[in-house]
């Protein structure tokens, strides 16, 4: 039996809008009454439109922001007690969406070096660690080049190599492939798949583009604020009429069997590859 | 257009003073400028230049790089020559009309322009030979002792490190934004130069904006990756002197001291 790594329980986060005199004037639950479960070494997708609170469920995974309500455990750990703040933002890495503005180092390997600097690793550990996360993204030979000269998609691997070089048993991604052009976004995905697979490294990929899911071993859709669909992603891509009454696209080649089954030919729900629909055709 | 601008002066060469210990650059270059204000007589001159010399022709960087330091205090160079010559009472060896020159006005405008040349050329030397990272780093290092008096050294260093990474961003992120104010009929070339400095106001508020988000955005990630400040933090890059780091020491010293005996003992020499 696989532990989780992540447990919340009836999360629940309130942004309070303040005026200039600090009265509250209006309260937006991002996140309501969220209970999900994440097992150590699984790939996790979470899905939304903008707003549908999966960034601020995302942030609480790192500590960043604590519930208003419920709790939420990483690694068995309450993020609400101030003692563990630092434990679970090892424990959990955090990737963000802009590569430009997590980069902190002015060469590639000093940025990987960042994270393990500050847990007091000594210098020649931190050495070790910034060769085998680069190594692990593939970005070894780029060490020692200014991160802008970098594509999108080549920041965005440093930044996970930045995280890895922390030693994370878990990585949040909160939307990490949005700014990048389709190639830097192929990429970025290969480096998380392949540290899955490699490194059983828990992935929780925060996205909106339903391409990037179809490898998940788990889904969750989120909308205002609440789980509304969760499973595998072909439990949860055969229901097409309901992602879309989500407002959220299903792949094209799933809406493509979708459209197929419904004008009467034989198919199984949820189609995720287009090897999968030929197999299925043919 | 904007982004042809070069950051920092580092000039790149293999030489014995580009592979020192940043903090000796630092201290020597201090030592220097002491040594400037230190020496009063013609031989402590000499001795100055000399060294400047010496430690020129060690960095292998072009005297053309250095010269070009001078430029910027060209103006205030000429500015604080003239009026020492005009200005400085004094015996008056020449005079016409209201202006007169005396000899003392002479001697200290001299002194004055060569302090200030070497003084300039001198610390040029630092920053051509030192990338600004390594220049950081041994910034950091050197004010160290000024914790004791609360001064946060760690995050002043930390501050200068995330400015030199985020300059040339900013400077793409300016680009952008002219450009995309010239595309809706901006005009940033025409007008005096009130009317000039007017219409950077549209550049100028959405850069700040962005600088805002950008600046929250990466004290999240810092803080996502365990940053707490500097203390109980490793280095991946510590500083280490070498041997030849004690051996510019030992130069800087020898210098300084040749400096001071010259101003105590200069005239019996001449």
């Amino acid at each position: 039996m696989t532990k989780d790594i992540i447990k919340t329980q009836k999360l629940t986060f309130d942004y309070i809008r303040r005026d200039e005199e600090g009265n509250v004037e209006g309260i937006t639950t991002a996140v309501n009454d969220v209970t999900l479960n994440i097992a150590e070494g699984d790939f996790i997708a979470i899905l939304g439109h903008n707003g549908s609170g999966k960034s601020t469920l995302a942030k609480h995974m790192n500590a960043i922001l604590y519930p208003t309500e419920g709790t939420i455990l990483v690694d068995g750990k309450d993020t609400s007690d101030e003692n563990n703040l630092w434990d679970i933002r090892q424990t959990a890495g955090m990737v963000f969406q802009n590569p430009d503005n997590q980069i902190i180092g002015t060469v590639v390997e000093e940025d990987v070096g960042f994270g393990p600097e500050n847990l007091g690793i000594p210098t020649n550990e931190i050495w070790e660690r910034v060769a085998e996360s680069l190594k692990a993204v593939n970005m070894y030979e780029f060490r020692t080049k200014s991160p802008n000269k970098l594509s999108g998609g080549q920041k965005q691997r440093v930044s996970i190599a930045g995280v890895l070089a922390m030693h994370p048993k878990c990585i949040i991604l909160d939307e990490p492939t949005a700014m990048l052009d389709p190639k830097g976004r192929s990429e970025v995905i290969r480096a998380i798949r392949a540290l899955n697979d490699v490194e059983k490294i828990t992935i929780i990929l925060i996205t909106h583009n339903m391409e990037e899911t179809i490898y998940a071993d788990n889904i969750f859709v989120m909308d205002q604020g609440k789980v509304a669909l969760s499973g595998t992603p072909r439990e949860v891509f055969s229901r097409v009429e309901e992602l879309k009454r989500l407002r959220l696209d299903v792949p094209q080649v799933t809406l493509l069997a979708h459209e197929l089954k419904k004008a009467g030919l034989p198919l199984p729900a949820g189609i995720l590859t287009k090897e999968e629909l030929i197999c299925h055709l043919s | 257009m904007i982004r042809d601008i070069t950051l920092g002066q580092y000039y790149p060469a293999k030489s014995v003073i580009h592979r020192m210990d940043p903090r000796v650059k630092i201290i020597g270059t201090f030592i220097y400028i002491v040594s400037l204000f230190i020496v009063n007589n013609l031989i402590g001159y000499l001795l100055a230049a000399l060294f400047l010399v010496f430690a020129i022709s060690l960095s292998k960087v072009p005297v053309k790089f250095m010269l070009k330091g001078m430029k910027s205090i060209a103006v205030l160079l000429l500015f604080a020559t003239v009026f020492n010559i005009f200005l400085t009472p004094g015996e008056i060896i020449w005079s016409w009309w209201k202006l007169s020159i005396s000899k003392e006005g002479l001697l200290t405008a001299s002194q004055m322009a060569v302090r200030l040349a070497f003084l300039v050329i001198g610390s040029s030397i630092m920053t051509l030979t030192t990338t600004p990272n390594n220049l950081t780093d041994a910034i950091e290092s050197v004010l160290k002792p000024l914790k004791v008096i609360k001064v946060p050294v760690h995050e002043i260093a930390m501050m200068m490190s995330i400015a030199l990474r985020f300059i040339p961003i900013l400077l793409e992120e300016t680009d952008k934004i002219m450009k995309a104010q010239l595309a809706r009929g901006a005009d940033f070339e025409s007008g005096n130069i009130f009317k000039r400095a007017k219409n950077m106001v549209p550049i100028l508020v959405p850069l700040f904006i962005s600088a805002f988000r950008r600046a929250n955005d990466l004290s999240m990630a810092m803080e996502a990756r365990c940053y707490r400040g500097g203390d109980g933090r490793t280095k991946m890059k510590p500083l280490k002197y070498q041997k030849a780091d004690a051996l510019a020491y030992l130069v800087l010293v020898a210098y300084l001291a040749g400096c001071i005996l010259l101003r105590i003992f200069g005239q019996y020499v001449i």
